[in-house]
């Protein structure tokens, strides 16, 4: 039997919820006989080959976040928006009280200590987005695991269900959104 | 500002901070900050009740409006928003915007009522009817040299009735007095009595006993009782108060007094919209003559004891208003949301004593069946729909106006007389109301079918309802108060779902979205405006799916924004236009 | 004819003036709600405490208890309305939880765990907001109010002053403070005024304290929402904000 394809990425995130996952420790092991990595910060594969699971931490700030997301959609069978970020935009959307304007003047002209007030126009700097969204804003998403993060169990409960065919359901107790 | 708003009847312990804010508005053209809190002192209000009223109220504004501040409606029937940006182009502004000498700002405002003779505008206040875009060059010279308004063309401000078919209220020539005159001579009993026999129901649309109303006030114990005559008429596509306003107050304040017979009240209030404001002066004039002819005031037609008075108290531009304890909230200077039911108005109304709030049309009738007896106004109109029903009728019918017929006409009939028959479509009662088709014309206008409380509005088959159900659901996110979470929030939402599917970004996932939140919205709002705002557009997908089918993307998912749209600032300040710049 | 009424098929007493909601925090029945506090004036705005009395949808903190009357309150139905509805309010204002120091003792995020919420469901709105961090001690940060108006009561009934209000209209709506300037630095709200302690959610905060407590160690990482509110269990949220 093939194993289940699992794609991962952080869009406007930190890597928490990535850290998070690791957190399933040894049960990665056993994890890692039915599955396998495509895409993900942890086999550095670039692009996403047809997966069944996609995992996307983070929420949308840049023009790059939308085309990585638009190709885990993609390419995956199961979208799941994991963590905070991905779910309401989190840490990053508290930009969202000032306009894009505003944050790229007090980072590049205004800030205290900035040398040489510039804005970057470097064609491989994503552009910025207005405000920073959630995917389900942009994208369909199938599922959703809260937290910032959500715990290594919470990962762990989700792909055992969805590994046994059932519909995931996260027992109350994993339930937090901070 | 007509002086007589501001000095009223002397009923009010002081100004109502509604007309001191019409004032500072009409002064400054805006409520200049500084200005606050001596009003707050003045009328012993809390500096946080006058601040949170000027931002509850359309027609208060934090900044300066221009000297000229036009107002177009933004109505099915009375709206003009093509006219609205053609006279900005004319006049080099933006909508919402001041020019920038001062002169002028053009904005859109709800429905002004005037939808028998639109395209409507207000200008400072005032309403000026039937503008086409042949005027509009005219209009803009004399905003531009500032001629005054009294010498703008009087014609323009020529508000007419437009009474098409009159019946058993507007067809009856009473002389003032008649109605308090039988009243007095028969006993305060009798006249209950009489209305009971009537069968009364109310005209505002939900149509409760009147008579029962009445009652129930009577019986309440307490220091004041009083009389509140609700021409808050804000449903978009009614008029009908305005035309008894304006050619049959006489009758509307003697039903006031009627009711103050009753009910043992003193005192009595004509809430009255901000948009008829240009009423005021002749229904100053009327209180007057009444006053006079001791027909008001005090041992009214030589009753010992029989006192009672009226003051008009004028809105400001919130339609909830229209909601008869928002309208209490309102008379008593505060934001107008709907209070906690029960107990109800009859019970604890205005500062807390028994009230009645009837429809301008209700009390019209209350003269009649005075004058005349329960048993002849039984006799028109239905099993559970007494007497006639004035009906305001326009959109697309080639005689828009006032029509009066018994309870029981069938939408077909009336079309007919209206010169409507070419409808696809009718909204029965406004927004609010109920969307019907072809297939229901011969449904009966009744409440034991389709109960209204009068707007007609008439849609052939050249319009788009989908653009028409956009108008209404757009409408109720403006109006809502924002008291209760389903309406506040799902307004706003109903209306974001129905703009995607209205510019061709909906898919189905969406209408399916927006039809299970407009069905929460519906059952779990607080008062009747959020319980009837998604209405129109469910109505729409029950009667005329094939009007959202045609608008739907087939696909699974579409963004709920435009993604290359919001790249914009940042491809501005980069300046970058290459590929990466860009989301498709 | 005595003084009972039905919540889901349960039989529970009630004084007459009480109102369903009431009655039943008095039996230990748990209705959710956000806006409503015992000892408060009800309210009726947040809905969450909607519930169906022959079929028809009322609010159980306002409508008055009546002999014989069956309320449906704990059905599938109903405790989807209000996920719904505690949706509505999280897309509604700036409710982003990692950010808030009342994350864990936040009546609204404890409603979300309540109903299995996983996410915002809505575009949310993302509305720019003023806060207002003029007073010594207090911060207001109205981009997490949810308009509940347990402030506006708790200082006009309890504390005999008169603090805040709302104004505005409908999802402009927005508290404001009853000073001059506007500003909480001005007003006469101290820090133990009930008003300075009601707020649900972190609208309200006292300054200078906050992770006294860790996350997952707060009142709703440990108890649920249902427990708060119902007689004798006197739920306490975790004092880590006081001195």
């Amino acid at each position: 039997m093939s194993k289940i394809r699992i794609a991962t990425t952080s869009l406007a995130g930190c890597f928490g919820c990535h850290m998070s996952f690791l957190d399933m420790d040894e049960r990665l092991v056993g994890l890692l006989e039915y599955v396998e990595f495509d895409r993900s910060p942890l086999t550095d594969i670039k692009h996403c080959q047809p997966c069944d699971i996609g995992l996307v931490e983070g929420g949308l700030c840049n023009a790059e976040n939308v085309h990585v997301l638009r190709e885990f959609r993609q390419q995956c069978k199961i979208l799941i928006a994991v963590g905070a970020c991905a779910i309401n935009g989190g840490v990053p959307a508290m930009r969202n009280h000032y306009t894009v304007q505003e944050c790229l003047e007090e980072a590049y002209l205004n800030g205290v200590g900035v040398d040489n007030p510039m804005i970057p126009s470097d064609p491989e700097l994503p552009l910025l987005l207005s405000k920073v969204h959630p995917l389900h804003e942009v994208v369909r998403v199938d599922y959703y695991l809260p937290g910032c993060p959500p715990s290594g169990d919470a990962f762990f409960t989700i792909l055992s269900d969805l590994l046994a065919g059932k519909e995931p359901s996260l027992p109350k107790a994993m339930l937090h959104y901070d | 500002m007509p002086k007589s708003l501001s000095s009223g009847a002397g009923q009010q312990p002081h100004d109502h901070l509604l007309h001191r804010l019409h004032d500072l508005q009409s002064r400054f053209l805006h409520i200049p900050p500084l200005e606050i809190a001596p009003l707050a002192t003045e009328l012993d209000l809390p500096v946080s009740q006058v601040e949170s009223v000027i931002d509850f109220y359309s027609f208060f504004h934090r900044s300066p409006r221009g000297r000229f501040d036009i107002l177009f409606s933004n109505c099915t029937s009375c709206g003009g928003l093509t006219l609205m940006q053609q006279l900005c182009g004319l006049l080099g502004v933006q909508p919402g915007v001041t020019r920038a000498d001062g002169m002028v700002s053009i904005d859109q405002t709800s429905c002004v009522g005037m939808c028998d003779q639109g395209a409507a505008v207000l200008v400072n206040g005032r309403t000026l009817v039937r503008l086409t875009a042949a005027q509009l060059p005219h209009l803009a010279q004399l905003v531009n040299t500032a001629t005054p308004l009294d010498e703008w063309p009087a014609d323009w401000f020529a508000v007419q009735d437009n009474i098409r078919h009159a019946g058993l209220l507007l067809n009856d020539t009473l002389s003032a007095g008649d109605g308090l005159r039988a009243a007095v001579q028969a006993g305060a009993d009798q006249l209950l009595a009489e209305i009971r026999q009537a069968s009364l129901r109310g005209r505002g649309g939900a149509g409760f006993p009147t008579a029962m109303k009445w009652q129930f006030c009577r019986d309440a114990t307490a220091p004041e009782h009083y009389v509140v005559c609700n021409a808050d008429e804000g449903e978009p596509g009614t008029f009908k108060d305005r035309v008894l306003l304006h050619s049959y107050a006489q009758q509307v304040f003697e039903g006031m007094a009627l009711c103050a017979y009753v009910i043992k009240a003193q005192h009595g209030f004509l809430y009255l919209r901000g948009e008829y404001r240009y009423l005021v002066p002749s229904l100053e004039a009327t209180l007057d003559a009444m006053r006079t002819a001791n027909l008001l005031g005090e041992n009214i037609l030589n009753q010992p004891g029989f006192n009672f008075d009226i003051s008009i108290v004028l809105g400001a531009g919130a339609y909830i208003c229209g909601e008869e304890s928002a309208l209490l909230e309102s008379l008593e200077q505060k934001r107008g949301v709907p209070r906690v039911r029960p107990p109800f108005p009859v019970t604890h109304g205005y500062l807390g004593q028994p009230t009645v709030v009837d429809n301008v049309e209700t009390l019209v009738a209350a003269v009649h069946i005075a004058v005349h007896g329960g048993e002849w106004f039984r006799a028109h109109g239905t099993a559970q729909s007494a007497g006639s029903k004035v009906f305001s009728v326009s959109g697309d019918c080639t005689a828009p106006g006032i029509y009066e017929y018994p309870f029981g006409i069938s939408v077909q009939d009336l079309l007919e007389a209206c010169g409507g028959q070419d409808a696809q479509a009718v909204q029965i009662g406004g927004p609010s109301g109920t969307l019907i088709g072809r297939a229901e014309f011969g449904r009966k206008l009744a409440f034991e079918d389709l109960a209204t409380g009068g707007s007609i509005m008439i849609y052939s088959a050249q319009r788009d309802l989908l653009a028409v159900v956009r108008n209404f659901t757009h409408f109720f996110a403006h109006e809502s108060c924002g008291f209760c979470t389903p309406c506040r929030v799902g307004t706003p939402l109903l209306r974001k779902y129905l703009d995607k599917i209205a510019s061709g970004h909906g898919t189905v996932y969406d209408r399916e979205e927006m039809a299970r939140l407009g069905k929460l919205v519906k059952r779990r709002s607080h008062c009747g405006l959020g319980q009837t705002a998604a209405n129109p557009l469910l109505d729409l997908l029950a009667k005329f799916p094939q009007v959202y089918a045609e608008r739907l993307l087939h696909q699974d998912y579409e963004p709920f924004f435009n993604l290359d749209a919001a790249l914009t600032t940042t491809r501005e300040l980069t300046h970058r236009d290459d590929a990466e710049a860009h989301l498709s | 004819m005595s003084n009972t009424l039905f919540i889901d098929g349960q039989e529970i007493p009630f004084a007459p003036g009480q109102t369903i909601m009431d009655a039943s925090l008095e039996a230990g029945i748990y209705i959710p709600h956000l806006c409503h506090k015992p000892g408060l004036t009800p309210h009726g705005s947040c809905k969450l405490c909607t519930v169906e009395v022959d079929g028809r949808s009322v609010s159980a903190c306002t409508l008055p208890a009546a002999a014989g009357m069956k309320v449906d309150n704990n059905t599938p139905a109903l405790q989807e309305v209000r996920k719904t509805l505690v949706q509505m309010l999280f897309v509604e204002g700036n409710h982003l939880c990692p950010t808030c120091s009342k994350t864990g003792d936040c009546t609204l995020q404890a409603l979300g765990y309540h109903f299995g919420m996983l996410d915002g469901h809505f575009p949310p709105f993302y509305p720019r907001r003023e806060v207002d961090a003029s007073h010594p001690d207090l911060v207001l940060d109205r981009d997490r109010c949810v308009l509940c108006e347990l402030c506006v009561r708790a200082s006009r009934e309890q504390d005999g002053k008169n603090v805040f209000a709302i104004s505005g209209r409908g999802a402009s709506a927005h508290i404001i403070v009853n000073t001059s300037s506007g500003k909480l630095g001005d007003s006469d709200l101290t820090l133990d005024d009930a008003a300075a302690h009601i707020c649900p959610v972190g609208a309200i905060l006292p300054k200078n304290h906050g992770c006294e407590v860790p996350f997952g160690r707060r009142t709703f990482d440990l108890h649920s929402v249902a427990e708060s509110d119902v007689a004798h269990v006197g739920l306490q949220k975790t004092e880590h904000h006081d001195e």
